[in-house]
């Protein structure tokens, strides 16, 4: 199983995210709303200086009240619009958020309903939850609102900046002149931090991974009198950790003081020249200017300096989210090695469409033609491997644990494509037709026995979900497993729980039996269970699969002896090659690997069985 | 260990809270003083502009405390100040600095004492959870323990750096603006904060009000998740039955419902941002309409009106995120009881005199019972004694209690009646390190720390020789193995390496524990993985060991059971039969069954 890929990629990829904007702008509507409200509220609150500034200059310094309700008025009205703009954006932008979030999930879920096994042997569980899940989650964030804050950082950097122009170009361009030093602190700070906290972020992984290994090795260390060391290796790891994470914060705390010490700096110019514009008039450097503006000026150089750190965190987020949009987009965009041609899907349909009108219906006829198959090529699994299994056979794979029966059934199912060679069904390559006209037709009984949450009627319903309950009944009947159904609290209406849990081995594997039948398909595949269940079960399950091979094309990965005593052929595979081949007692009279295989199976289900339940 | 006052049931999780923060009070206090001075900065940068307005520029009262006026005047008054007003651009800079360098200090040392306080949790959870008995860890979840330890720790560390340095920022900033605005200008003051209890209130309302929502969020999040792990979990099943279009619809579905869910919710939010930034507005409307008012009767000046507006601006946004501060303490009350749970859980006890002895004697079991719980016992009534030099073969079938019955001997559980005694010393007097180094124990399941082969070998002892370690690593059979590896002994195992077949795990785990140089060495089944060629050889090698001391040895096999100087047989917790391989082959029982099977051959028609 491939592990999480280390993206160290600082570099933002402009690529990448043009495609996730692409997400963001197929809602345009939403998209336009967000803008207007979103602009709308920044002009707002650039305005409410001015809104000081005007009381300054018509109602402080002249001494007079004369209009104050009607400007209180005015200012309430702002306030209350601007909240109106605050809500309209906040809205959308969340449903842009969401709807992004949906659209991605979407187009993952379709890619892995299609993605080949392969991809799912090298991928694990975790790695495909955590890319759909969180990262998704993560990246929606990112790209919805990032995009407002960085529009409404700009917009109302950009207002104030126009305002203070209009009101003394030369006052403005004195207090401005600390922003581009400003900004590229901000920027360079960013990036440190972004780098000292991807250095505690390992360390916390670190942590987790000794967390890990401390529980589950517990009883291990008790055994081996192993506390006092193990304990002393914990402390430099969470020593290093602390160090790690106080290095971040240190360097993180930096920040704020030297961003707002630099936008002092323009503060102070504001009103060191700005007072003398005011008290001396003409005379000073930048014009005579009155007392509600510099009152404006020395607000708004406070405040303006709040967007332009918050545009440089918005490129350090960018920065730090790429490694998510790329495992992201990893996940949309990874190959898919079985795929149906353009040809085949137009006359077979794909699996949202399928058009069952053109399907020809399945015999059941099985051919193997100088078949391969690797991964890697210095390690191939299967070999020039040829076989006919006329329709309705039963087959029997024996052989060691990666000898090559698992692929070779795989490869029945076109789970797997041959890398050489050609399978043929009912006579014709199986890549002539759709995936779905095969695997529709398929019976797949899996040593993990893997039910889905839900009642036991939609599990054994989950082949054919149109079937009726008496149907369903019918086939629960056939593998002898209505009995313990109808024990179940509900019947049929019974939650199996979160991957059959409630149920016993046993019983998820009946249901696994009774699932098979409903489905009726032509071609079987049983991977057979090796975990021992008691003897009463072991029965009638051997009665169930007795029941559901009859008459049917069949592959059996067989461990139990009764089931391959009673296949028509017998294949004992080793190293991707067929050893012996032949019935029962044509094997047996060999005297050759089977010989000696069925008799050493012999006695393990012996003392298995004298043993009691259980394998140990 | 401060676990063991620990043991009382039920504590405030708090408790836990302050306990790891004890030795980081200074540090805390510091960064609260820090707090402070940077509040009091804060304030004094608007006052600087106001002052410059006020006095300097339009020449009207300073309101300053007597002794600083005196200080102006002494200076050269207004006229003084025009001329220098680089003075006052240069105080507003100072001030503004100092700011900045206060809050860098209050972050640093609440870095040190947040920080320091998790690694104290951290090493304290791990410490403990080497501590507890080995039972619990049989029960335990390990996901659900590395979350505690993990997420809870952070949100505990979280709540303590962020939130509780804003709850008290918000506070000190509220007092001080409080007491500077109310000396001021007493009406202008409560006009100026009329709006902020009403905005506690409805963060506090609104927070209530929310958190159906955001469980609801939770919710669907978490059914899009369970049915996703279940699509790809199942993948096999779902292609094989071509349900892929199926599944693809029910995943429509609950993302359709998730999202609905979440824009719901954020919907709600954009309510009372919507609501708290229009009250935050009006509320600086209002001041600014009593300033004028005010000024208009002259008992207000310009630059105080602007110190009000500045202030007031100050205020409303801390108190706007009051609810959400409280909300986050509810989660680390949450997380604190969590990690109360598993700190609560009492460690592993001395009973006896915890004595250091020789362990070279002679092994008796006295009528032993014991029981993981009372009443069901898994173990009756158990009589035996082994000689050094003795090995001793025990065979049962699942649940009969032989893993038990080795596990008591180091003392892993404890034994409810009767006695064990090694050399004539009760075990539960022995030191349990002294006991359990004296004891060499290979699970059923062995577990590798990630690191080299080299270190897991000699974990025990990691002074002995790369001579050593091999000739433990040969006489487990396993020596070839490590070196066709590319790394030889140097290759990583483990989480974070190489998967080892079960085999190959055991034979690592013999060698392993062959490095304790034990006087007593269990097997407890650790050979089961292990093919019979490989198990004969490795038996051989360690008669060839001439090993003086006890040998116990679980197995199925006969070859390996009938070569053992004892044989104990047991039945449902019962010694039904001891005795060698000649005489147990003569009595009818368990031992005599297994043995004729694993000599049989199939007969013709024997099996349906």
């Amino acid at each position: 199983m491939s592990r999480e890929k280390d993206y160290t990629n600082e570099k933002v990829d402009p690529k990448l995210w043009k495609r996730l904007y692409g997400y963001a702008l197929r809602s345009r509507s939403t998209f336009i709303k967000a803008m207007i409200c979103l602009l709308f509220v920044a002009l707002v609150d650039a305005l409410y200086p001015l809104m000081t500034n005007y009381a300054v200059d018509h109602f402080i310094v002249p001494g007079t009240s004369k209009g104050v309700w009607v400007f209180l008025a005015a200012y309430v009205v702002l306030a209350f619009s601007q909240a109106m703009g605050t809500l309209g954006f906040i809205t959308q932008c969340g449903k842009m958020e969401m709807n992004i979030s949906y659209d991605i999930r979407q187009d993952g879920m379709l890619k892995l309903q299609t993605q080949s096994f392969e991809y799912y042997d090298k991928t694990a569980v975790g790695y495909i939850m955590a890319r759909m899940v969180s990262d998704v989650g993560r990246l929606s964030e990112m790209v919805a609102w990032s995009l407002v804050d960085l529009l409404w950082s700009g917009c109302y950097a950009v207002f104030c900046m126009v305002i203070l122009f209009i009101k003394n170009w030369k006052l403005a361009i004195l207090v401005l002149l600390v922003l581009p030093p400003l900004a590229v602190i901000a920027l360079l700070l960013e990036r440190t931090i972004l780098k000292y906290q991807r250095e505690a972020r390992k360390q916390n992984s670190r942590i987790t991974g000794a967390f890990n290994e401390g529980i589950m090795g517990a009883m291990t260390t008790k055994t081996l009198v192993y506390e006092k060391q193990n304990n002393e290796e914990f402390r430099g790891i969470t020593e290093d950790m602390r160090r790690a994470s106080i290095k971040a914060a240190l360097i993180n705390a930096v920040f704020f003081p030297l961003v707002i010490s630099l936008g002092a700096i323009g503060t102070s110019v504001a009103l060191v020249l700005g007072g003398k514009g005011v008290l001396s008039g003409e005379t000073a450097f930048i014009g005579a200017i009155s007392a509600g503006t510099l009152v404006a000026f020395v607000t708004y150089a406070a405040s303006l300096f709040d967007p332009i750190q918050q545009i440089a965190a918005i490129f350090a987020d960018f920065q730090s989210a790429q490694a998510s949009a790329e495992r992201v987009l990893g996940l949309l965009d990874a190959p898919v090695a079985v795929v149906d041609k353009p040809e085949v899907t137009d006359t077979y349909g794909d699996f949202i469409h399928p058009k069952r009108e053109n399907w020809e219906p399945i015999r059941g006829e099985v051919r193997f033609e100088h078949v391969s198959f690797y991964y890697n090529p210095q390690e191939p699994i299967l070999e020039d491997f040829s076989l006919t299994v006329p329709a309705g056979q039963t087959i029997a794979l024996v052989g060691e644990t990666g000898a090559g029966k698992s692929t070779i059934v795989n490869l029945v199912c076109r789970f797997y494509e041959p890398t050489a060679g050609t399978i043929y069904i009912d006579g014709k390559d199986y890549r002539q037709r759709s995936q779905l006209w095969l695997q529709s037709s398929l019976g797949y009984v899996l040593q993990a026995h893997h039910l889905f949450s839900g009642t036991i009627a939609d599990n054994i319903r989950y082949g054919r979900p149109e079937a009726t309950l008496e149907e369903v009944q019918a086939a629960a009947r056939l593998v002898h497993a209505e009995d313990f159904i109808l024990q179940q609290s509900k019947g049929y209406d019974t939650e199996v729980g979160e991957g059959g849990n409630r149920l016993s081995t046993g019983q998820k594997q009946l249901i696994c039996f009774a699932r098979v039948i409903l489905a009726n398909p032509q071609i079987f595949v049983l991977d057979e269970a090796t975990s021992s269940i008691d003897t009463e079960t072991e029965q009638l399950i051997q009665q169930a699969i007795t029941t559901v091979l009859k008459g049917r094309t069949s592959f059996v990965v067989a461990h139990r002896l009764s089931t391959i005593r009673h296949a028509d052929r017998i294949l004992v595979i080793q190293k991707g090659r067929i050893l012996e081949s032949g019935t029962h007692e044509e094997l047996l009279a060999l005297g050759g690997y089977y010989h000696e295989l069925y008799h050493r199976q012999y006695r393990e289900e012996r003392l298995r069985s004298a043993m009691g339940e259980g394998t140990d | 260990m401060e676990t063991n006052a620990k043991t009382k049931p039920k504590q405030s999780p708090w408790r836990l809270f302050f306990w790891a923060l004890r030795p980081f009070w200074s540090e805390l206090i510091l960064a609260a003083v820090f707090v402070l001075l940077a509040a009091i900065c804060v304030y004094l940068a608007p006052f600087v502009t106001s002052f410059t307005l006020d006095y300097v520029i339009l020449g009207t009262d300073p309101h300053l405390p007597p002794f600083l006026i005196a200080l102006v005047e002494k200076l050269g008054g207004r006229s003084y100040f025009a001329g220098h007003l680089v003075l006052c651009g240069g105080a507003y800079l100072l001030f503004t600095v100092l700011n900045g360098i206060f809050t860098y200090l209050r972050r640093r040392y609440i870095a040190y004492a947040s920080e320091g306080m998790a690694k104290r949790l951290r090493d304290a959870l791990y410490e403990h959870i080497n501590a507890v008995p080995y039972d619990y860890h049989k029960h335990v979840s390990t996901g659900d323990l590395v979350q505690r330890c993990t997420s809870d720790v952070e949100t505990v560390r979280k709540f303590l750096s962020v939130q509780m340095m804003d709850i008290l920022r918000t506070v000190v900033m509220f007092l001080t603006a409080a007491v500077i605005l109310l000396r001021i200008h007493v009406p202008m003051a409560l006009i100026s904060m009329v709006t902020l209890p009403f905005l506690t209130v409805s963060s506090f309302v609104y927070l209530k009000h929310v958190e159906a929502s955001f469980r609801k969020a939770d919710e669907a999040e978490g059914a899009l998740s369970a049915h996703l792990q279940e699509n790809v979990t199942g993948m096999r099943i779902v292609r094989a039955f071509g349900q892929q279009k199926a599944e693809l619809d029910k995943f429509t579905k609950l993302n359709a419902d998730n999202r609905d869910t979440n824009i719901r919710l954020n919907r709600l939010m954009g309510y009372y941002w919507a609501f708290s930034d229009a009250v935050g507005y009006a509320q600086i409307g209002l001041s600014l309409a009593a300033g004028i008012l005010f000024c208009a009767r002259g008992t207000l000046s310009l630059g105080l009106v602007t110190l009000f507006i500045t202030y007031t601006g100050m205020l409303t946004w801390p108190v706007r995120q009051l609810g959400r501060i409280l909300a986050d303490m509810g989660k680390a009350s949450i997380s604190l009881e969590r990690l109360t749970e598993v700190m609560t859980a009492p460690a592993e006890t001395e009973p006896g005199k915890a004595l250091t002895v020789d362990m070279n004697g002679e092994i008796a079991f006295s009528h032993v019972c014991f029981g993981y719980d009372a009443p069901d016992e898994v173990l009756k009534d158990i009589s035996f004694t082994a000689k050094p030099g003795e090995t001793v073969a025990i065979l049962g079938s699942t649940g009969s209690g032989k893993s038990s019955l080795v596990q008591l001997l180091q003392r892993l559980y404890t034994c409810t009646k009767g006695s064990i005694t090694i050399g004539g010393v009760n075990i539960n007097d022995i030191d349990h390190r002294c006991l359990r180094k004296n004891i060499g124990i290979v699970l059923q399941e062995p577990f590798l720390y990630s690191r080299t082969i080299k270190e897991n070998i000699s974990i025990v002892r990691p002074d002995a020789t790369q001579q050593e370690i091999e000739e433990a690593a040969r006489l487990a059979a396993i020596h070839d193995v490590i070196l066709s590896f590319d790394q030889g002994y140097d290759t990583i195992v483990g989480e974070r390496g190489v998967t080892l077949s079960g085999g190959q795990l055991q034979r690592v785990a013999i060698a392993r524990t062959l490095m304790q140089q034990a006087p007593i060495l269990i097997f407890d089944d650790s050979m089961s993985a292990v093919d019979t060629r490989t198990d004969a050889q490795i038996r051989n090698a360690l008669m060839g060991m001439a090993h003086k001391g006890i040998l116990f040895i679980i197995s199925h096999r006969i070859t390996t059971l009938c070569e053992a100087d004892k044989i104990l047989v047991l039945e449902k917790g019962r010694l039904v039969q001891m005795g060698t391989h000649e005489e147990l082959v003569k009595q009818p029982g368990l031992y005599r069954r297994i043995a004729q099977i694993q000599d049989a051959l199939p007969k013709e028609g024997e099996i349906a």
